[in-house]
């Protein structure tokens, strides 16, 4: 369970900041499983920043997340010194030591600005819009401080602690984004030349709603907006009205292709925050069915962009291959999309008895699908043209944007949670990380494609040292207990009731969990204030700043690549929009 | 001109055929149009502007050009092809001077570019 | 009953042959394989509600054509929307008309024996008049793209008449070896040439495949069907198109496929004819219309598994194809027939 946080050494570069920066940053404690925390203030965030992204024992060259807290409804004993109302908490990784850190600022409610970090990770552009648009904190010199999330309409900014949820707005059209664009292309292109191209919300090529905005000359794209938030709900505000286990089959909702690995790593969080131990049978069987989810993401995503190549056939191949999985987990859990199967503590119920020779089967099906497909487009001529250089996107450019797994991967850096964090079982198994350095939509295809092959070694493996015991664990303080005890025990009813009424009851505090997710880095931040719901959720998810990017790697090809390049990016609109 | 008759007999009943079709079933197609549907599509949201108010890119006109250079020379090989077999050695010397200057104007088109996409 | 009462009957009869068999028949049929084909090589059932085996579901979807609200858009220059259809329609069937689809059929009559040649036509200019319909179609593409006053619409329209006229110069130059040999532009000829020598496939194995993968960007199918690329252009030409009118577009591309994999069999595999089997008397005639179906059926099943498996270019991928490698490969052609042609008379 620790071994996450085991393999995160101390803040060693402390003597560092602490000799360069003094006083104005202090290392924040905070629970034993967390990442580091380093605080400062807004005035030496800048230079901070510069700082860890540069020194060499730093090097946190890529930013994960930026995670906007609201500390008003805080308990008086968690209220931090400074007395600040917001505080942001920024999520850095660093791809040479392999190491999280988080860099906490508090933001005074009268003015609540803090300085731009876009110039330092450019992945920031959208996650410091994201918390301006829910949370209201400006980002002093940001080129392009808009609405994210919300529609431009919206008024208030939804995460605050005192934003009445149940307001409704009138949100009519308005079509920013045109305008966006013309500013941008009006200078230097003949406006009649070119034509702007909606692309999207509703376009078959953008699997969800999305939308991009592409400014064509001819079929070259010149200049290109994306614009996300179609299919927002506000995860976190709707997480901090219920109770833990109730947050649950919110986590589905995520990324609706891999719906069981959401659910792990949420409740992985909660577990790592109660310190609760998780039965080795549980940890098993949610690492054999997050692989089978990784395997249906991936399936998801070569097929729907091998469909946007025209070759359609494909797709049937690799959802035939996801409608097995499905049948397997309901097996398990009874439902196929949405599983809520996770649960804090374990799992919801066992598997079936068949459950280790179906996945075997299960494994030898994948992988006759997978020889279909490689057979037809791994060495095809038209493929390859279609695919080799398009959307390419640097190593440097990669880690600066923020994105992680298989599109980082095929980028060439081989960084991946289950190897660089190991969890649950990850680092009992052999398995490996595949790693291409083209950068392009085909080194992606051809990531994605052995990584499925590696996660049917994984399951083999895990398959068959599956252990025995039971399915969730016996503290009935997080886990509702068996019904014969709620029956016949006193106390049994009490906690089923103190669970059922209450919710579990977490330890204040604030945690970053973070899984391998299909798309790469499924983070969690959590806040804690001990009472029996999320005082504050933030999810990291992966495919937020590889959407970010996306108009970055489009611009200067054509139409036809820009469809190709979406679909290998694989962005899940649940997850992104949230 | 007599060959032709029936072509024309041909062309006559694939362009009737459809609209009777259309005719009769006139009577039995619901017609509820709304400004909404009668939009042209733009992917869900509203359009503002109309494909008509741009210009498209003139690599497009330049493949026409090039094809109208290249079609009407094709046309002035078909009859020499059919009287190949009695022109033999001359027809074929000719013929070569014919593409090689052909050739020529193949090889500069592409030399500057107006073949590429780029 | 005189004779030229008698070809005016042959004429209609061969006409409704044709309409009954290849339009009535064979095209919702070929909609139905082309689903079915799909299918199979997808690893599902395919339509197999309608009829037995789904025969008639090509049917029950004519009557959803037929009954579905038919929209216009606003914007759109109402005459030309409208006429687009036909001009795309009309030309593919009727290029029917000159294919030669049998030996010929002798029918006695008042003690008199007609030769009746099955073919419709048998024009003189053979061939070009092919090429001529084609390139009317293409209109109808252009202007069903440029009139529905849709972006996607005239991407996939201005795409189209570049792809086919690109793919045009390449399929009439490889075409040309052909008429080299039979020395006349009459597909009857043509074909009658390959019955007494050799399959044009053979010798001029370079021209085949060159018209073959043209036969294919000419009838927008993958891995060349870019005016139409769902996932780019939503449907490209066709998107502001509903009911029967889309239909009509749907038909012209069928009508299109069948009468390329004729012309492909017509020009390079011997049309009608077997080596070594002399097609005559009423047995011979009716032998040869079935293998004539035989081997179009072929190139038609090859044309359904070509879309099945293959992805689609991109659009300077397609041009460079087109100007870069088949244009000249097409003039090497000529020039290798022309030099065989020169020394088998020699």
């Amino acid at each position: 369970m620790t071994a996450q946080t085991a393999a995160q050494p101390a803040v060693s570069f402390a003597p560092l900041l602490e000799k360069k920066f003094g006083g104005a940053i202090r290392p924040e404690p905070g629970p034993k499983s967390d990442i580091p925390t380093v605080g400062c203030d807004a005035a030496t965030l800048k230079d901070l920043a510069l700082f860890l992204r540069d020194d060499p024992n730093a090097k946190f060259d890529l930013l994960l997340d930026v995670v906007s807290i609201d500390r008003s409804r805080l308990p008086a004993a968690m209220r931090p010194r400074d007395g600040h109302r917001f505080g942001l908490s920024y999520l850095l990784y660093s791809t040479r030591h392999n190491q999280h850190l988080r860099v906490r600022v508090g933001v005074p409610e009268a003015d609540p600005k803090v300085p731009t970090l876009v110039d330092t990770w450019p992945a920031a552009n959208w996650f410091e819009r994201e918390a301006w648009d829910l949370m209201g904190v400006t980002f002093e010199g940001h080129p392009n401080l808009r609405r994210l999330l919300t529609h431009n309409g919206f008024v208030g900014h939804p995460l605050r602690k005192d934003y009445e949820a149940s307001q409704r707005w009138l949100c009519t059209e308005e079509d920013l984004l045109k305008t966006e664009l013309a500013a941008r292309t009006e200078v230097e292109e003949d406006i009649f030349e070119t034509m702007t191209l909606n692309f999207g919300p509703s376009h078959p090529a953008t699997h969800g709603t999305l939308r991009c905005v592409f400014r064509v000359d001819g079929e070259k794209i010149v200049a290109a907006e994306s614009e996300c938030g179609y299919l927002h709900r506000n995860f976190e505000k709707m997480a901090e009205e219920h109770t833990f286990t109730q947050v649950i089959p919110y986590t589905d909702r995520l990324n609706y292709c891999s719906p069981m690995i959401n659910g792990n790593g949420y409740a992985r969080t909660i577990e790592q925050m109660l310190g609760i131990e998780v039965p080795p049978r549980a940890r098993a069987v949610r690492s054999i069915l997050a692989e089978f989810s990784r395997i249906m993401d991936h399936m998801v995503c070569v097929g729907t962009n091998l469909v946007d190549l025209g070759a359609l056939t494909n797709f049937w191949y690799a959802y035939q291959a996801r409608e097995q999985i499905y049948s397997l987990l309901e097996a398990c859990c009874g439902a196929r999309l949405t599983s809520s199967y996770a649960r804090i503590g374990g799992l919801s119920n066992d598997v079936p008895a068949n459950f280790a020779d179906w996945c075997r089967t299960l494994c030898r099906e994948i992988e006759d699908e997978l020889k279909e497909i490689d057979g037809l487009i791994t060495k095809n001529r038209i493929a390859h043209k279609r695919m080799r250089g398009t959307g390419y996107i640097s190593k440097a450019d990669a880690i600066a944007y923020g994105f992680t797994g298989p599109c980082l991967r095929a980028s060439g850096v081989g960084y991946d949670v289950r190897k660089d964090a190991p969890y649950d079982f990850y680092d009992e198994v052999d398995f490996d990380v595949p790693v291409a350095d083209g950068g392009d939509n085909f080194a992606r295809y051809l990531v994605r494609m052995e990584e499925m092959r590696q996660s049917i070694r994984i399951i083999e493996q895990l398959v068959k040292k599956l252990p025995g015991g039971p399915i969730v664990s016996d503290d009935y303080r997080v886990v509702l207990p068996p019904k014969e005890m709620v029956y016949n025990e006193m106390e049994g009813l009490i906690y089923h009731f103190k669970v059922v009424f209450e919710g579990i009851k977490v330890p204040p505090g604030e945690i970053y969990s973070f899984t391998e997710g299909g798309n790469g880095e499924l983070g969690y931040s959590l806040v804690s204030d001990g009472s029996g719901r999320p005082y504050r959720l933030k999810v990291r998810p992966p495919c937020f700043p590889l959407f970010a990017a996306f108009e970055k790697m489009v611009i200067g090809g054509m139409v036809s690549d820009a469809v190709a390049t979406l679909g290998t990016l694989n962005i899940i609109a649940g997850e992104l929009d949230r | 001109m007599a060959d032709y008759i029936p072509v024309l007999f041909f062309a006559v009943m694939a362009a009737i055929l459809p609209v009777a079709g259309l005719g009769i079933m006139a009577l039995f197609r619901p017609s509820k149009p709304d400004p909404i549907k009668l939009s042209p599509y733009e992917c869900g949201v509203e359009p503002t502007s109309e494909a008509w108010d741009h210009r498209f890119s003139v690599r497009y006109y330049l493949i026409a050009v090039l094809f109208v250079v290249f079609d009407v020379e094709t046309i002035f090989v078909f009859p020499w092809a059919v009287m190949y077999q009695k022109l033999l050695l001359f027809g074929l010397i000719e013929m070569v001077i014919f593409l090689g200057i052909l050739v020529i104007g193949y090889v500069y088109v592409w030399k500057r570019g107006a073949l590429t996409w780029a | 009953m005189s004779p030229e009462l008698f070809n005016v009957a042959a004429a209609g009869a061969k006409i409704a042959f044709v309409w009954g068999v290849v339009l009535a028949a064979l095209l919702p049929m070929l909609i139905w394989a082309e689903r079915r084909v799909a299918a199979f090589i997808q690893d599902r059932p395919g339509p197999n509600r309608v009829g037995p085996l789904g025969l008639f579901q090509s049917l029950a979807d004519a009557i959803k054509f037929f009954m579905k609200e038919d929209v216009t858009p606003t914007y759109a220059d109402r005459f030309l929307f409208n006429l687009a259809p036909w001009i795309t329609l009309v030309p593919a069937i009727t290029t029917f008309a000159i294919i030669p689809f049998g030996s010929s059929l002798p029918v006695t009559l008042g003690g008199q024996t007609y030769d009746v040649p099955l073919i419709i036509a048998d024009v003189n200019v053979g061939v070009l008049y092919m090429f001529a319909l084609t390139s009317i179609g293409i209109y109808g593409i252009v202007l069903a793209g440029y009139t529905s006053n849709d972006k996607f619409s005239l991407l996939g329209g201005i795409r189209s008449s570049a792809q086919i006229i690109s793919y045009e110069l390449a399929m009439g130059i490889s075409a040309i070896g052909v008429f080299m040999t039979a020395g006349s532009l009459r597909l009857p000829e043509v074909v009658a040439y390959q019955q007494q020598h050799i399959w044009n496939v053979v010798p001029q194995i370079l021209g085949a495949v060159i018209f073959i993968i043209s036969a294919f960007a000419e009838t927008n199918r993958l891995p060349f069907d870019l005016p139409e690329a769902e996932a780019e252009l939503v449907a490209g030409y066709h998107t502001e198109y509903s009911a029967f009118k889309f239909a009509m577009f749907f038909m012209g591309e069928y009508a299109n496929m069948v009468a390329a994999s004729a012309l492909i069999v017509t020009l390079y595999f011997g049309g009608w004819s077997l080596p070594g089997i002399a097609f005559t008397g009423v047995a011979g005639a009716l032998l040869s219309i079935a293998v004539f179906a035989a081997k179009t059926g072929l190139f038609i099943f090859i044309f359904l598994w070509v879309r099945w498996t293959l992805p689609r270019f991109r659009y300077d991928q397609l041009m460079d194809l087109g100007w870069k490698v088949f244009l000249p490969l097409s003039v090497l052609n000529l020039l290798y027939v022309a030099i065989l042609v020169a020394a088998g008379k020699a």
